[in-house]
């Protein structure tokens, strides 16, 4: 049986007080697990940014928990959370936000600079990620000269460069054409999903849904949980 | 330097058109901060040049003295009545006035004439030329190599001029620590042929220079001459009360204030501005990082980084500016009066760190508020 890495219980947020209260995500339970591909789906404003976020650490829940590697990651500080997310979570987002004044190796090497690595050490190890994600002879080049396939995998390099356990992707096609945006994905399930690895990914792209292990849909701030065999199902509805 | 600062110094440099605007903002402000408040100090100091110049400790003037240059004539006893004060060790006359010189090519100059005391010659400049002794003989005047000098024609010893229908020869040239304010040369005689060569008033006395016997004896002896009915002042407080003159009772020193402020307001309006504006491109770049792990306390640092990192090149690059332009101004304009002081560069320094808090803390304010959860609600 896979182990568990995110272990989301009870999980509630809302924004606003009164009549402007917005309940954007309402008693989510779920686990995901190492060595899967997990997509979260539905339409816009059902909730899967905030669910994505709070599962992440970056938005904290007003009640339920978070637990990945047996704790909740919402009983600690905000700078141990935020070194928890800088060790054991890797992000690639929606638009990238690659810095346009660094070249793409450097880029890549954000997060083991932010853990104090040596900056050539660092910048050597963001080589060799990006030759994973066939870069390499981009290394130099500022972001903004890449299509935007390829900034894609230098925001995926990124977020593995520091060998995170869970990858989170938020929208990893809506910058990109169908092709390569589908390539993109099919791309991180061959190469980048490991045996020790969770990859969360937040879309409404029903292009890319083969490349899940499971598919969840929320609506309404609601959750159903729906097995990989009710894929056709999904796109019924 | 640490890898986060290291990516701040390379998001600031690889800007290129925003950090030159913030460099060309802080030179622009720290250059016109350094090169009013380097006028002012040159005024300042050339208004005290007489004084600086005779480095007597004491001065002994009439209490109404606004500045060096306007004398308020002593009566002959006062030195008497100095001398006689427990505590003075000497005490010598001094004049000082002003005369229109014609020069041997017919063209008339104004020119300071300073009369050293006879017989001790207190407050004689430093010679180049000539022997100090010659000033004791006929029509004897020692010119003043400064930056006025060339409005006597460049004179050798030897030169001649005329001075009220005397004659006057040149007997030696000197060179003393400051040029007087008021662009004019000076001379330097006996205080006898100064009273002999140019008109008077009943009174003669312009000050009297007083070295007490020790330093504890000045108190006493300012205590002293103010009951006669004069006031005492040592070299430093002189300079001061000159200084005073200049700043608060003309409009000079209201001026070059309004002139540092503006200059500072520009350098905060252009430094502050842009900074801003590469604060807010930045900040969803900021607010990723913030969601991949950086701590506020990072993020805080990239941004006082940066502008600190600025601020110092551009305060570098202001002053050397600034001094080279004093430098090519005085090549051309001898008389050109700026100093740069150690005052005037920590004056601007702390106004380019207040200038970059100012602008850094609307950075940070912006950094610290973006919200991890932002960049994922796009």
């Amino acid at each position: 049986m896979a182990k568990t890495a995110i272990e989301a219980v009870g999980l509630n947020k809302w924004f606003g007080e009164g009549e402007a209260k917005t309940h954007a995500v309402k008693d989510v339970s779920f686990d995901a697990y190492l060595g899967e591909i997990l997509y979260v789906v539905g339409p816009s404003g059902s909730g899967k940014t905030t669910m994505l976020s709070m599962i992440s650490g970056i938005l904290r829940p007003n009640s339920g928990t978070v637990n990945i590697e047996g704790s909740d990651i919402w009983s600690l500080g905000t700078d141990a959370l935020a070194e928890f997310r800088l060790r054991k979570i890797g992000f690639v987002f929606q638009d990238f936000h690659l810095f346009p004044r660094l070249t793409t190796a450097e880029n890549v090497a954000i997060p083991l600079i932010l853990q104090k690595r040596n900056w050539d050490a660092a910048l050597k190890e963001a080589h060799a990620d990006l030759e994973i994600v066939g870069l390499k002879d981009r290394a130099q080049l500022p972001p903004v000269k890449l299509s935007g396939g390829e900034q894609q995998r230098v925001a995926i390099a990124r977020a593995i460069v520091s060998r995170p356990d869970i990858l989170i992707l938020d929208e990893p096609t809506a910058s990109l054409d169908g092709d390569t945006g589908r390539n993109i994905v099919k791309f991180v399930r061959e190469h980048i999903l490991t045996d020790q690895r969770c990859i969360v990914i937040v879309t409404h792209d029903s292009r890319i849904y083969e490349f899940a292990d499971r598919i969840v849909k929320m609506e309404d701030g609601k959750m159903m949980k729906i097995e990989r065999t009710n894929l056709e199902n999904l796109n019924a509805q | 330097m640490s890898g986060i600062l290291h990516i701040a110094y390379k998001l600031l440099v690889n800007d290129r058109s925003k950090y030159a605007a913030l460099l060309v903002g802080i030179t622009f402000a720290v250059f016109l901060m350094i090169e009013m408040t380097s006028l002012f100090a040159g005024i300042l100091t050339r208004s005290s040049a007489t004084v600086i110049n005779i480095g007597a400790s004491i001065w002994v003037m009439d209490p109404a003295i606004q500045t060096v240059a306007n004398t308020i004539p002593l009566p002959d006893y006062a030195l008497d009545e100095v001398r006689s004060i427990p505590g003075v060790k000497y005490a010598v006359p001094l004049y000082s006035g002003s005369a229109l010189l014609k020069l041997p090519d017919g063209v008339y100059q104004a020119a300071n004439i300073i009369g050293l005391d006879d017989t001790s010659l207190f407050g004689r400049p430093a010679l180049d030329g000539g022997n100090i002794e010659d000033i004791y003989a006929e029509n004897a005047f020692i010119a003043v190599k400064d930056s006025e000098f060339y409005k006597l024609e460049n004179p050798k010893v030897g030169a001649e001029f005329e001075l009220n229908d005397h004659r006057g020869v040149i007997v030696g040239i000197a060179h003393v620590a400051s040029s007087g304010l008021f662009g004019v040369p000076t001379l330097y005689t006996t205080y006898n042929r100064a009273l002999q060569y140019l008109p008077n008033t009943r009174f003669t006395i312009s000050y009297l220079l007083v070295e007490p016997k020790s330093p504890a004896d000045v108190a006493s002896i300012k205590r002293q001459v103010a009951a006669a009915g004069y006031l005492a002042l040592t070299k430093d407080e002189f300079i001061q009360k000159i200084s005073n003159f200049y700043k608060y009772q003309t409009g000079i020193g209201t001026n070059m204030l309004i002139m540092t402020v503006i200059s500072f307001i520009i350098g905060l309006s252009i430094s502050g501005q842009t900074f801003y504006t590469f604060v807010i491109e930045n900040l969803e770049k900021f607010g990723a990082l913030k969601a991949i792990g950086a701590k506020g306390c990072e993020l805080i640092s990239m941004i006082l980084f940066q502008a600190a990192f600025v601020s110092l090149t551009g305060y570098g690059i202001g002053v050397g500016l600034c001094a080279f332009i004093i430098w090519l101004a005085r090549l051309y304009l001898p008389d050109y009066a700026a100093i740069i002081t150690f005052s005037n560069l920590i004056l601007a320094f702390i106004m380019v760190v207040v200038i970059a808090a100012i602008s850094s803390y609307v950075g940070v304010r912006k950094v610290l508020r973006i919200e991890p959860f932002d960049i994922f609600r796009g």
